[in-house]
This record gives C-alpha cells, sequence and structure tokens, in this order.
C-alpha cells in the first residue's frame, strides 16, 4: 500500500488542468493488491511527430504526445517504468526524432523505446539508435523478462531496392495501404538471438515482449502483420504466461493464441479503421476483440491514448486511458483463459459507437 | 450504330459521332470508354488521396483513412450532426481539408473533387446505400 491515501491523490490532481481525463479508478486497482512484486508500467505510443518546414511541426501530433506525457506524469504512485512504442516520427527525420524526444524528455520515470518503420526506413535506425541505443534488448523487473523485439524489419530485397533515396523508401513504407510495400518481419538473426535470449529464462517466469507491429496476422494489407509470428509465437509457447504488446495499429486489439495474450496500444496521433471496415479485401481480427468506439473528427483527441498496465497477476490488465472518451479496461481473466473487457465484453453491453462499418 | 449516322443531318456530322449518336443507343466500345474514363478519375483521385492535395500540414488523406475506409460515402448526404444540417460527402472531403490538413477548400464541382469523391466511391463498391446512416 503506497504511502499516499486516496485524498491525497485526488488533491494533487486537482492542481492540474488535465486532471478530469485521469483514471483515478486505475489507481485505485493498482493499490489494491498487496504482493511486494506487484507492480505497473504506462506504455505511450505512436506519435508520427512530422515536420512540416524548419522548426515548424504538425501541432496536432505534438499536442497527442504531450498530453500523454503530462497525463502520464500525474499518475501516483508512479508506475515502474514507461514503454514508448514506436513511430516517435512521420518520415524519419533527425529532426521529427529530436522534437519527439524532446517532449518524451519530460517524462518522469525511465522509457524503454521501441523502434517503429516510421522511425526507421529514412536512415535504416541510424538516428533513433544514435539517440536510443540497441534496437532489440532485455530486462528483467519484479519477477517479470521483458523483450523489446525490432519487429519492422522486411526482406532485404526490399531494403535494399535501388533506391533514389532513404526518402524514397520511407515514403513508401509510410504508406499504410501501398500495395508496393513489403510485410513486417522479425528476421532470422532477431529469431536466433531471442532464442538466446529466452534460453535462459525459468519457463515459470512471466514473459512480455514488446514490438511494433502484431506479433500475428490480421491483415497484410496494412501490415497488421509480421510474416514470422509464427515463429516467434513458438519460442513463447513453453512459457506459462507469454504476452506480446504492440503498436503500430492505432486501436484496441487483444487476442489470445494458446498461451500467449495479445495487446495492441493506441496511438497519441489518429486512430486507425478497422481492416474489417475495408470492403475490398479480407482481414482477421480476432473475434474476441470489443473496437474501440468509432472516432469523431471533429474532436482531435477522439480515438487516440494511452495505457496503463498492472502486472498484478503475471498476466497484463490494461487500461485504455480514452481523451473525453470512458477508460476501457481489458485485463486477463483467469476463468476464461483470455483478456476480456471488464465491461464490453458481453455483447448486451456494447454502445453504438463500437459498431464500425 | 455508325451506319446510321450517315442518316443524320449534316449540322451533326461534323460533331465527335460518337457523342453525336441517339440517346438511347450505344455499344460494347461505348461502355469500355465510359468506364475507362471514370477509372482514370479513380486513379487521379487516389493519387489525390495519397499525397496529391499540397497543404502546410505535409498531411494526406490516407493517414486516417487507409484505401479510404471509415469514410462510408454510402451514407451520404446525411444529418452531419457536429455541423448542424444534410451534408454531402464532399462538404465532408472540404471539412478534412480545411482542418487536420489546414489546407484550402475545393470547390465542390471541380475535376478534382469529383475524381477524391470517384476514388472514395470505388473503394466502398457493393455496399448497400444507407442515405443518412449515423
Amino acid at each position: 500500500m503506497s504511502k499516499y491515501s486516496r485524498r491525497d491523490f485526488l488533491k494533487r490532481a486537482g492542481a492540474c488542468a488535465v486532471a478530469g481525463t485521469l483514471p483515478i479508478s486505475l489507481v485505485e486497482v493498482a493499490f489494491g493488491n498487496s504482493d511486494p512484486k506487484n507492480f505497473t508500467f504506462a506504455f505511450i505510443s505512436d506519435s508520427h511527430i512530422t515536420q512540416t518546414k524548419g522548426d515548424n511541426f504538425v501541432e496536432n501530433w505534438d499536442r497527442g504526445l504531450r498530453r500523454a506525457v503530462a497525463e502520464c506524469n500525474l499518475l501516483d504512485p508512479r508506475p515502474d517504468f514507461i514503454l514508448y512504442g514506436g513511430d516517435i516520427a512521420q518520415l524519419g527525420k533527425p529532426e521529427e526524432i529530436d522534437h519527439g524526444l524532446e517532449i518524451l524528455a519530460g517524462l518522469r520515470g525511465d522509457v524503454h523505446y521501441v523502434m517503429g518503420e516510421h522511425d526507421y526506413y529514412l536512415d535504416l535506425g541510424e538516428h533513433w539508435r544514435k539517440r536510443l541505443g540497441p534496437e532489440r534488448y532485455s530486462f528483467d523487473h519484479k519477477g517479470v523478462h521483458f523483450v523489446v523485439l525490432n519487429s519492422i524489419l522486411t526482406y532485404p530485397e526490399w531494403t535494399h531496392k535501388a533506391w533514389d533515396s532513404g526518402m524514397q523508401r520511407m515514403l513508401q513504407m509510410a504508406r499504410l495501404d501501398n500495395p508496393h510495400g513489403s510485410p513486417f518481419m522479425v528476421g532470422d538473426e532477431q529469431r536466433q538471438w531471442l532464442k538466446e535470449d529466452l534460453a535462459k529464462v525459468d519457463k515459470r517466469t512471466p514473459v512480455v515482449v514488446f514490438s511494433h507491429s502484431p506479433i500475428q496476422k490480421i491483415y497484410k494489407g496494412w501490415n497488421f502483420w509480421t510474416d514470422d509470428a509464427e515463429q516467434v509465437q513458438a519460442m513463447l509457447k513453453p512459457f506459462d504466461k507469454a504476452t506480446v504488446i504492440y503498436g503500430h495499429v492505432h486501436q484496441i486489439q487483444y487476442n489470445q493464441i494458446d498461451n500467449i495474450s495479445f495487446h495492441a496500444v493506441m496511438a497519441t496521433a489518429w486512430p486507425w479503421p478497422y481492416p474489417s471496415t475495408y470492403k475490398q479485401a479480407e482481414s482477421h481480427l480476432a473475434k474476441l476483440t470489443v473496437p474501440m468506439n468509432r472516432a469523431d473528427p471533429f474532436f482531435e483527441r477522439d480515438a487516440t491514448g494511452w495505457q496503463f498496465i498492472d502486472m498484478h497477476s503475471g498476466n497484463v490488465d490494461m487500461r485504455y486511458v480514452l481523451p473525453g472518451n470512458a477508460s476501457r479496461r481489458v485485463a486477463f481473466d483467469e476463468k476464461a483463459g483470455r483478456p476480456m473487457d471488464t465491461r464490453h465484453q458481453d455483447p448486451a453491453s456494447r454502445i453504438p459507437p463500437q459498431n464500425h462499418y | 450504330m455508325k451506319h446510321r449516322l450517315l442518316a443524320i443531318p449534316l449540322l451533326l456530322v461534323g460533331l465527335n459521332p460518337s457523342l453525336s449518336a441517339l440517346a438511347d443507343e450505344f455499344d460494347a466500345d461505348d461502355l469500355k470508354r465510359w468506364q475507362a474514363g471514370f477509372m482514370s478519375a479513380v486513379k487521379s483521385g487516389e493519387k489525390l488521396f495519397h499525397g496529391g492535395i499540397k497543404n502546410p500540414n505535409t498531411m494526406s488523406c490516407d493517414q486516417c483513412h487507409p484505401n479510404a475506409a471509415n469514410t462510408h460515402p454510402e451514407t451520404y448526404p446525411k444529418f452531419q450532426q457536429q455541423l448542424g444540417k444534410v451534408a454531402v460527402l464532399g462538404e465532408m472531403i472540404n471539412w478534412c481539408i480545411r482542418n487536420p490538413l489546414k489546407g484550402k477548400p475545393l470547390a465542390l464541382d471541380s475535376d478534382d473533387m469529383a475524381a477524391l469523391q470517384a476514388y472514395i466511391t470505388w473503394e466502398r463498391r457493393g455496399v448497400k446505400l444507407a442515405p443518412g446512416k449515423h
């Protein structure tokens, strides 16, 4: 139990202009468990900071990231660390990565970063690496093994085509619906590294993998996809509890494949439609997922957000903090053996904005 | 059809014969040509949609609407509650150009507006009309 009472918390939060959006009930749940191993972390992703000219950046995207940072800083007690899920930049420019990191520098706490395709395909991650270090690593925290992968690599024939420039390659990869794009993958070399990394971990240790793309196959046309997903999943199968948390899709998704739970996170920049709303192609979003609310374009932060994650069971209890909307909570249900929305899972509890067409 | 043209008044012979055919008569070649005309609008609409609209925010329509998804052209015209009136699809396209893009709206009867709507509607082909649906 924290030394801070709920009243103290409210007093502090009240001092801040954005307090109205803070999901206070989330904090209570985090307090609620008394196992010393329990901990929480926050997750911010997909800011797509865009330079327009010189020192000018698209203000909408700046505002999204600033808001997430400000709200995250109000969490009390503090999350143990913060994850950034990739795509700081829109076109991988050093100016964009630097500007994004300047805003993220306002976060109170340690931040771990995941590489996104928008950070990578201009200079193959050179500037990102210079600022943030290696793009694949693992760390242990309070009995959980965390792995960060660069899952947005692709076939070398595509990456090393005779491009006119890195920017030409970046622009091709930046277009989500590009018929001339190339599927994401973790790749042989990194899978070998993962195999060696996981070999050192006891199978009873909960494992959480952070990747930018889903390590599952949802819709290839928009790269909601990782080409070698099954091979990575096979490496997670021997563990009692495994979870993959990914960015890229800018929407609520969750799934369970055997022992592996999957959770997507929101973007701070803009939401994406569900692939099923594109009527000319088939897609495979898990039936389990109760969709996020349809976005109202007239409210620029609608259907964006960030996350607060409770690891109290060794499984993920994901709270989506959604500006102007009620928070959503998707938690692992021990009885069902899969993540469930704690309020809307039952079809009778759905609300009209969750219908997409 | 082409033979019949000989019978029509001299006045019309100087015009493009395909345009001066009798109103209810056309053949497979005409259909093909008209379809090609439409598809060329779809193609230029696709280009406009993917970065072809110059704007100070350097944004493009597909950034939020891959394959024009989540534009639901089949629901227009509809009561656009945020505008408090019935709007046509073109007005919503201009809303996006003016707001997220911070660009200049297109004339509703311009070629570019027609092309954008051709692309958006083509990506939605097969979906039942649902005017007014929110």
